[in-house]
């Protein structure tokens, strides 16, 4: 991939498997419509793998969730490191049971015999009117179940990196990709470039307030900072890129410097990621706070689909800049 | 079905000795839980030790097993130890899964027993996947799901048989109809007669067996087990039995019709095939009796060694959760 043109996350994504596929032939993919003769993915993440590598490595399947899962997973206990697409995130629910009961506890239960090295790639997010089931970020189900991982790159880059790492991984990573973020530009990824799981990026440093958010609400924040430099606040922005394991180190470390901390996420607020990253940010830095942490997600309802609702739906820069600024203006 | 797999002496001699292990085996677990000298979730399996000892007559180590709750006659037929299996079912460290994974968890990977699930119909999806890696492979080893009547009412059952069908997967489906999910009687919840009709919705053999005569399980296991390694797909078998006791170890199974279970246990396969084999002369009175003394002396050592075999330190209790990244 040339290093001079911009490239997008599905581009981003597809040499990510690309790679891995050639680099490690117990790679495969699944999933519906992944195949070429499919369209290579409903968005084209999976676009010319089942040319290049063959059907048998790269295989569309029957709409058919926890029949994907468990081939994911039953191939994984014996030597493969299968990537399953479940399209949507709110498909995921489908395949709960494998996901949840099976994929993130077998090497627990079998006492460390076995393992499963399996990526589940998702898409999700609201902002193209796709309604209450098409839209939902619901990593709180995942990060909150012991042996599952879960990753949400927002830049080129980390859609690269954080594939290969989650290939890498011995263990289930599931990968939230933000749908409306599909075809958003960046560096073109350097061949081979990882992207460890559990560590945050800072996209800018600041000393009023911490930032902390991941996927879309990431780049929002970012999309803050003029208005937040305009209203004289600097703001420390921290795309989290893991939920689970979250890299606390980096948050804690921004924390004790900006002394306040709002979380960004488009899951609802309620027992939402911000509800743990407030609880250990309090726990840690109580002294060294001179704002209590607030939470900044989406409002507790199903995702809207009339364009007015949804707006006011999503976390977006202008009301990220308000809440900040409020924090530390009071 | 044809008639082509018949089991020969030496054969129909070792379907005997691994339903001896697994009646002894159920009967001494009962005793153990009723003497306190165990607590633990146990789902009988007395009544249908036939199915599990014909299917691993034919299988090998390498072949793949993905079993649920009710499965340790599965695993013991295929070849689990005897003192890994009661040490895990004691929790000690000696066990197979180190305490951790219990009686419902059982994994035992060197026997190709690769999942033993707690949940209802999920070991077919992963019995796919297994079957898959090994097609992938250019193996002609097979992978065995087993399951009740009551898995074959839910989604991931007609997921599995579904996805198996278009893959051609090397896949045998076992249901082991025992007549009862959980607390219901099989017509309560199942409007057809047969579940092996049902594969017929996927286009692949479905074969309706007596899960209680040996000699026709094993012929039904050798068909489906010989059509996988050729390549040739899945199959579903029902295989047809009685569950003795109730859903757990403590359910008085009060829902079972006296008359029902009266019948069941009067034609109880186990001492049936131990008089079938000394009539037809496979094998004499003498040494049945020692083929089972020595089962009965097997499972009193393994008692003995799981009991004496210490509960895992706390530090197991967070280790295993996650494996250490390359």
């Amino acid at each position: 991939m040339s290093q001079d043109k911009p490239v997008t996350i599905v581009n981003a994504l597809n040499a990510a498997l690309t790679d891995a596929m050639a680099d490690d032939d117990t790679v495969l993919v699944i999933g519906e419509d992944v195949g070429d003769p499919e369209g290579g993915g409903v968005v084209g993440v999976t676009a010319g793998l089942s040319t290049r590598f063959g059907d048998h490595r790269c295989r569309s399947t029957p709409i058919s969730e926890q029949a994907i899962m468990g081939a994911a997973i039953g191939a994984s206990l014996i030597g493969f490191k299968p990537v399953a697409e479940i399209m949507l995130m709110n498909f995921t629910a489908v395949a709960m049971d494998m996901i949840v009961n099976h994929a993130a506890k077998l090497r627990y239960m079998s006492g460390g015999q076995t393992s499963v090295p399996i990526v589940i790639r998702c898409m999700t997010g609201a902002g193209l009117s796709t309604g209450g089931q098409h839209s939902d970020f619901v990593e709180a189900w995942f990060a909150h179940t012991a042996g599952m991982k879960v990753v949400a790159p927002s830049t080129t880059e980390d859609a690269y990196g954080l594939i290969r790492s989650a290939i890498d991984d011995p263990d289930p990573v599931l990968v939230i990709e933000n749908t409306p973020n599909y075809g958003a530009k960046g560096p073109a990824p350097v061949a081979g470039h990882r992207v460890p799981i559990g560590k945050a990026a800072i996209r800018s440093e600041g000393s009023d307030v911490t930032i902390v958010a991941y996927s879309r609400t990431a780049m929002e924040a970012v999309a803050a900072l003029p208005a937040m430099t305009e209203a004289g606040i600097s703001a420390e922005v921290i795309d989290l890129r893991s939920i689970q394991p979250w890299d606390e180190e980096a948050v804690l470390a921004s924390v004790a410097k900006t002394g306040r901390c709002l979380v960004v996420h488009e899951a609802v607020t309620p027992f939402g990621p911000g509800a743990e990253i407030a609880a250990v940010v309090q726990e840690r830095l109580f002294g060294k706070l001179k704002a209590p942490v607030m939470r900044f997600g989406a409002p507790f309802n199903p995702v809207p689909f009339s364009k007015s609702l949804e707006d006011a739906h999503i976390p977006k820069a202008a009301r990220i800049a308000e809440r900040a600024i409020a924090m530390v203006k009071g | 079905m044809t008639n082509a797999y018949i089991p020969d002496g030496p054969t129909q001699l070792a379907m005997f000795r691994k339903m001896a292990l697994l009646k002894i085996n159920d009967e001494k677990t009962r005793r153990a839980i009723s003497t306190g000298r165990l607590v633990m979730s146990f789902y009988s399996y007395r009544g249908q030790e036939v199915i599990p000892s014909a299917l691993a007559v034919n299988l090998r180590d390498t072949d793949y097993l993905c079993t649920i709750y009710r499965g340790i006659h599965d695993m013991l037929a295929k070849g689990m130890p005897l003192k890994d299996l009661w040490a895990e079912v004691a929790g000690r460290m000696d066990g197979t899964c180190k305490g951790k994974g219990g009686p419902m968890h059982l994994t035992y990977p060197a026997k190709g027993i690769m999942v033993t699930t707690g949940i209802v119909g999920s070991s077919m999806p992963i019995a796919n996947g297994l079957g898959w890696g090994a097609q992938l492979q250019g193996r002609d080893d097979v992978s065995v799901a087993t399951f009740g009547d009551g898995a074959a009412n839910i989604g991931a059952f007609h997921e599995s048989l579904n996805l198996a069908a278009v893959w051609k997967l090397p896949v045998v489906f076992v249901c082991q109809n025992n007549r009862y999910s959980e607390h219901t009687a099989y017509s309560t919840v199942t409007p057809i007669e047969r579940i092996s009709d049902r594969a017929a919705a996927y286009g692949i053999p479905g074969i309706h067996v007596d899960g209680n005569d040996p000699v026709a399980m094993y012929a039904a296991a050798a068909e489906a087990i010989a059509r996988a390694r050729a390549g040739e797909g899945p199959t579903l078998i029902e295989a047809i039995t009685f569950r003795f006791n109730g859903h757990v170890f403590g359910d008085p199974a009060g829902y079972i019709p006296k008359e029902e279970l009266q019948t069941a246990m009067a034609a109880d396969p186990y001492p049936r095939y131990r008089a079938k084999l000394i009539a037809e002369s496979l094998a004499t009175e003498a040494e049945l009796a020692e083929i089972e003394a020595d089962c009965e002396a097997q499972i009193e050592e393994a008692i003995a060694f799981a009991l004496n075999s210490p509960f895992p330190g706390l530090e197991e209790l967070s280790s295993d959760v996650y494996g250490a990244a390359a």
